[in-house]
């Protein structure tokens, strides 16, 4: 028998068609927003929408990255993850109420500092919330897509229920920290400071989980997981372990995106994860199951498409998302950047 | 027997593995000594493929021991199984293809980053390796996958490699180069158990022989004297080595 011969590949020069092509999902947001700008033909009007379906997309990634993670590692449907966005926003908004004396201040220094504190108090309570909800609820049906879904929407009811005997049944009002209100004005468009800063956060956010996913080992584990989580446990990872922590994660940065939505609404209320989490459904279906790039780019499409069309034709705005989820998924029936499923 | 038991590195003992209502491995007995290669063998289908995945812990043992360097795996989690020295190739090469070649290798080095000297050695027996260092791993052809699957396995040193059908599918020139590659762990004195259809890199490379049917181990003995005995190999597995 004769040795392989060692490779000395030749490249062909890929077509510009083809060399776009696995950017694409990328392009289509700036494809969107000069959509936008096309239909809207006023450009003040048109740059308050795109920082405000930006900021929008921006949390919407928060509350549906985690999600992504848990259904693309753990191969887990869960209708609750809503929850964890009302407790969080719950627990959250009560730091920020009985802050008071630091929310009304016109400080910038105060205000951060209490949103630091309610943003902490959110993450610690959904994150110790979704450690407990994995093992109670989520652990017991592993492989049984029926019954995860009946199980994590029951845990979703009895949680919004938790919620109300606590906090009573009336929606609760609220004001945002007081440099927080208000807008700039910039290039004749008004944009509102808070949209900014969710602008930032989310940037933030999706930089330090690729950086996580990326660069470290744990992130390895975790991709790898994602493709193929026997093959992990057979190179001598606890992926029971990462599984757990990936819920624990996954749960908190939906409690950052709950006291995040509660503060771009200003209102809050027991069933604000449930409605929330159509939107949340939606950008992790597009993005790809698995996928956090997908979802970040996924909710920034949504974000935008919402915005744009609610200021065009508000009559089709309940449905554009809708329409986008069909859209990509019969270009893309995998979602836009798929993971690659070991099964 | 008290000699054998002393050298032996892992001891299947009357192993019973069930997948849903099927009864796989049936009393299964099997002994893999320390350093060289112990073959297991078999027509498709007969529970070589379910006895290293019940080794490494993917299925459960219902009855019987699985003795690992004196202890009782059996009951054991993968990853502590592995963790215990068991570097495993399944069928289906297991890599991870979006993960980059570099990244896969990373990945399968437990201990830590990886031994220069040993990726040196690595890249001498699979040479695409390094000139798809930084590929996904998807982007690979089968035969580079599959050297993949077992340069992550030879990564770090392992007590015990279990290599299901490495050569399945391959070019004749990428099994010589997997032959190659597996006799040159065997020559640093590892002990692989390997499952194999191709009877020439079985002939090349086996020191002892276990051939299954039907979920039992009918027969244990040195791979010589399966080599030499058309008649038993015939009986056994329903076909002739020289055939192939």
């Amino acid at each position: 028998m004769s040795a392989a011969p060692e490779h000395a590949p030749t490249m062909a020069r890929l077509s510009l068609r083809d060399r776009i092509a696995p950017h694409m999902p990328v392009l289509l947001v700036p494809l969107l927003a000069i959509a936008g700008f096309l239909a809207i033909m006023n450009p003040a009007s048109w740059l308050t929408l795109t920082v405000s379906g930006l900021a929008m997309g921006m949390m919407i990634f928060v509350m549906a990255s985690g999600l992504t993670l848990v259904f693309g590692l753990m191969d887990v449907i869960n209708f609750g993850h809503g929850a964890f966005v009302s407790v969080g926003a719950f627990v959250g908004i009560s730091v920020l109420l009985a802050l008071g004396h630091m929310t009304s201040a016109p400080s910038l220094f105060l205000n951060l500092g209490a949103i630091l504190a309610a943003v902490t108090a959110a993450m610690l309570a959904t994150g110790a919330m979704g450690w407990a909800f994995e093992k109670v609820i989520v652990a017991p049906v592993y492989g049984h897509h029926l019954k995860q879904i009946l199980v994590t929407m029951g845990g979703l009811i009895v949680v919004e229920q938790l919620i109300i005997v606590f906090w009573g049944p009336e929606e609760i009002y609220f004001n945002r920290p007081e440099t927080l209100k208000g807008a700039i004005t910039f290039a004749g468009a008004a944009i509102e400071k808070y949209r900014l800063v969710a602008v930032a956060v989310g940037i933030l956010v999706f930089v330090t989980m690729r950086w996580v996913l990326r660069r470290t080992k744990l992130g390895l584990i975790v991709r790898a997981g994602v493709e193929n989580g026997e093959m992990v446990m057979a190179m001598g990872y606890n992926l029971r372990l990462v599984f757990v922590g990936v819920f624990l994660a996954g749960s908190a940065l939906a409690g950052l995106g709950g006291v995040m939505w509660a503060l771009y609404q200003e209102v809050i209320t027991a069933h604000m994860g449930n409605h929330a989490m159509i939107l949340i459904f939606i950008v992790v279906i597009i993005g790809g199951l698995g996928s956090v790039e997908g979802c970040f780019i996924g909710a920034l499409l949504v974000g935008l498409m919402q915005n744009y069309i609610a200021f065009l034709e508000p009559k089709a705005a309940l449905i554009s998302n809708i329409a986008l989820m069909v859209a990509i998924l019969m270009w893309r029936p995998m979602g836009m950047i798929p993971v690659v499923k070991a099964k | 027997m008290t000699e054998i038991v002393q050298d032996a590195l892992l001891r299947l003992e009357g192993v019973y593995t069930n997948i849903a209502q099927y009864h796989i491995l049936q009393s299964v007995d099997l002994m893999v000594p320390r350093g060289g290669v112990t073959m297991l063998l078999g027509r498709n289908g007969v529970g070589k493929t379910t006895t290293l995945r019940t080794i490494i812990g993917h299925w459960r043992a219902h009855q019987g021991r699985i003795l690992f360097d004196g202890e009782d795996i059996a009951r054991m989690p993968t990853p502590a199984i592995a963790r215990a020295g068991i570097g495993f190739v399944p069928e289906d090469m297991g890599i991870f293809a979006d993960l980059t070649v570099a990244e896969n290798m990373s990945l399968a080095a437990i201990s830590g980053p990886i031994h220069s000297a040993r990726l040196d050695w690595i890249f001498a027996a699979f040479p695409p390796l390094k000139t798809f260092w930084n590929s996904e791993a998807g982007t690979l052809s089968g035969g580079q996958k599959q050297m993949l699957s077992i340069a992550r396995a030879m990564v770090e040193e392992r007590k015990l490699y279990l290599i299901d059908e490495p050569t399945k599918g391959l070019a004749p020139a990428i099994i010589s180069t997997m032959a190659k590659a597996l006799k040159d762990l065997k020559d640093q004195g590892a002990s692989i158990l390997l499952v194999e259809q191709n009877f020439a890199v079985a002939k090349a490379l086996g020191d002892s022989a276990n051939v299954m049917d039907d979920g039992r181990m009918i027969w244990s003995g040195e791979m010589a004297e399966l080599n030499r005995d058309g008649d038993l190999q015939e009986r056994l597995m329903g076909l002739s080595m020289e055939a192939h």
